[in-house]
């Protein structure tokens, strides 16, 4: 089984599409996982059908008993994070600023704190409409994406394709540089990086990959809307020429996108699309740089 | 007044909006903009202005001292994130699990493990020529945010006063970032395009500021792709609609040369005139803003 792992840095360049797209046309090949977990899109376009539901537990939150409290004020003095507020002299926890250290528990004189699991979110296994399994999820408002989520995404999928004997799981990756997709990245075997030629594109770009880099990963790169801007397209190819990183792809600007988008499917199932072809090649040549690892 | 700029999720136009409309809003009032998507902050890319002034952001983590240290095991108990842990018979700190909450440092019966500053990111200070603007950046490797978000936060509260109409750049989504830089905003603007998966992360978005009682409206971008689901959608839950940013390849391709836009294309400054005439109904209810520049 290999993991191939589609990231952007940056929002909106397309990966969803682009990743959506690459499974419809994996087939009974994938495993799907979504590990994009704040802002979940794909099953828009896989219209997943939820066979497994569970809740996700990560990290703790502190609940103080009214009924014990004696007001003593240790729990308001330690907290670093201003998650105690008192009025009146009575001492409340602050949900949303709480994160759970259980420092005020340790020096509550009466125990008059428990630190509780803190429910952050939950996961689904999944058929999609394309008969594949999928494995996605969505943390909570206000919960720490500590990546925890996401790899217990992943996790559940790499078993589902040893299960299942699927050849490759495919990962629409979290946003940002942060710990979530640092948790997308680890064990991949091949990423793929989506980006657009805009300053802000290039900018991203360099910042992700620093982390790719980091990590000794092989990456390929497409170009999404690559005639908006043909000068910063070229900028971006040299910038792969020199940090070896594959050029998978260029696709022209094209709301077809939004078209296929707004009715709910992927790029690939219009016929007459011309990025659907080019999409078939990205899919074979990533498979024969997976295969060619080993 | 503090007005975020917020999405759902990335890449709907958050930055794009934000710069512009710190530099429209500067034409009749002080503003600062901050950049607070301290994970890849980009405002930066679309202003032309001057560096006055950076300095470097820390995070506390304890550091042990091994001649004090008894062995106690008391930090290890102490620590819910595992960030100190005894192996053998030395204590290990890992910097990027810890969050600064102080329990080891301060347990620890021999101060064997007092706290010390460690580098976690940048904040930038600019001038453009009509307005200031603000920026922190997170160190690469660095897993926590929210920290720097805060820091960049109190920055801007001891330098600017209420004279001044504070502008902020959100991070994306839902999760303990946005909500450190949304929570003290007097009015959030949530900025989303009119297609399936805009609709779906407006609605978290939604959500979360529902969650925090905030104020809120919504800007659309790129409208006229798509579909009307989210203009329905905001009709039926009374949600107003601030502005609609036509779907324009023209504006598409200033963007990606960082260029602003409400110059070029008449239709955006429109646009924002009318989200300016929005927040100076609002700012009635707070501290003036409208104040002449005094230069
Ligand atoms: S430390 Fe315990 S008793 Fe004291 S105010 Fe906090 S909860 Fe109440
Ligand atoms: S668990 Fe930590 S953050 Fe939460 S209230 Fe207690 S001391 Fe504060
Ligand atoms: S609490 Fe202090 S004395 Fe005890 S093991 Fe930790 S560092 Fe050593
Ligand atoms: S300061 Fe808190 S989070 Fe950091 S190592 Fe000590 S106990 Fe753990």
């Amino acid at each position: 089984m290999k993991e191939i792992v589609v990231i952007s840095g940056k929002g909106g360049t397309g990966k969803t599409s682009i990743t959506a797209s690459l499974a419809v046309l994996g087939g009974k090949e994938v495993v799907v996982a979504d590990c994009d977990v704040d802002a979940a899109d794909m099953h828009i376009l896989l219209q997943p059908e939820n066979l497994k539901s569970e809740d996700f537990y990560s990290g703790e939150l502190a609940v103080l008993d009214q009924n014990l409290c004696t007001q003593c004020g240790n729990c308001f003095d330690v907290c670093r994070f201003d998650a105690i507020s008192v009025n009146n002299g009575i001492h409340q926890v602050v949900d949303l600023s709480c994160e759970g250290c259980g420092y005020c528990a340790r020096v509550c004189p009466v125990d008059a704190i428990k630190n509780i699991p803190l429910n952050v979110g939950k996961w689904h296994i999944a058929n999609t409409r394309f008969k594949q399994p999928m494995v996605h999820a969505k943390l909570g408002i206000g919960a720490d994406n500590s990546g925890k989520l996401v790899a217990h995404v992943k996790n559940i999928a790499k078993e589902i394709a040893d299960q299942y004997n699927r050849k490759y799981v495919l990962v629409d990756g979290s946003p940002g540089v942060g710990c979530p997709v640092v948790s997308s990245l680890s064990g991949a075997h091949f990423v793929i990086l989506v980006t657009e030629p805009t300053v802000s594109g290039l900018h991203d770009l360099k910042r992700v990959y620093e982390l790719v880099a980091k990590f000794n990963l092989r990456a390929g790169c497409i170009i999404n809307k690559s005639d908006l801007n043909t000068s910063k397209s070229k900028e971006i190819m040299q910038f792969f020429k020199h940090k070896n990183i594959i050029h998978l792809a260029d696709l022209p600007y094209d709301e077809a996108f939004t078209h296929a988008m707004t009715n709910c499917k992927t790029i690939v199932e219009e016929d007459d699309s011309a990025i659907k072809t080019i999409l078939e090649q990205v899919w074979e040549r990533v498979k024969t740089e997976v295969r060619n690892k080993n | 007044m503090k007005i975020a700029i917020a999405s759902g999720k990335g890449g709907t136009g958050k930055t794009t909006l934000s710069t512009n409309l710190a530099s429209y809003l500067a034409e009749t009032n002080k503003v600062v903009l901050t950049d607070l998507d301290v994970e890849e902050p980009n405002s930066g890319l679309f202003l032309k202005s001057e560096l006055i002034y950076s300095e470097d952001k820390y995070k506390m983590i304890p550091q042990w001292k091994e001649s004090d240290c008894t062995l106690c095991g008391i930090c290890q108990e102490a620590c819910n994130y595992h960030a100190v842990i005894q192996i053998m018979d030395s204590i290990m700190v890992f910097p990027e699990l810890c969050h600064s909450c102080y329990a080891c440092s301060e347990l620890c019966p021999t101060n064997a493990l007092p706290m010390i500053p460690k580098k976690m990111g940048e904040l930038k200070h600019y001038k453009t020529e009509q307005f200031h603007f603000v920026e922190a950046r997170l160190s690469i490797g660095e897993e926590q945010a929210v920290p720097l978000i805060k820091q960049t936060l109190k920055y801007i509260d001891s330098n600017y006063g209420n004279d001044y109409l504070k502008i902020y750049d959100s991070p994306p989504g839902t999760s303990c970032p946005v909500i450190e830089a949304t929570k003290e905003a007097d009015f959030v603007i949530l900025i989303t395009e009119p297609t399936p998966f805009g609709l779906n992360d407006v609605i978290l978005a939604i959500e979360t500021m529902q969650e925090l009682h905030k104020d809120f409206g919504i800007v659309i971008n790129r409208y006229g792709i798509g579909n009307n689901d989210i203009v329905n959608y905001c009709h039926n839950n009374n949600i107003p609609i601030l502005a609609k940013i036509p779907n324009d390849k023209e504006i598409a391709i200033l963007y990606s040369k960082g260029e602003l836009l409400y110059n070029s294309i008449p239709a955006v400054k429109a646009e924002l005139e009318k989200i300016a005439q929005y927040i100076s109904a609002l700012s009635a209810n707070y501290l003036p803003t409208q104040i002449p520049k005094n230069n």
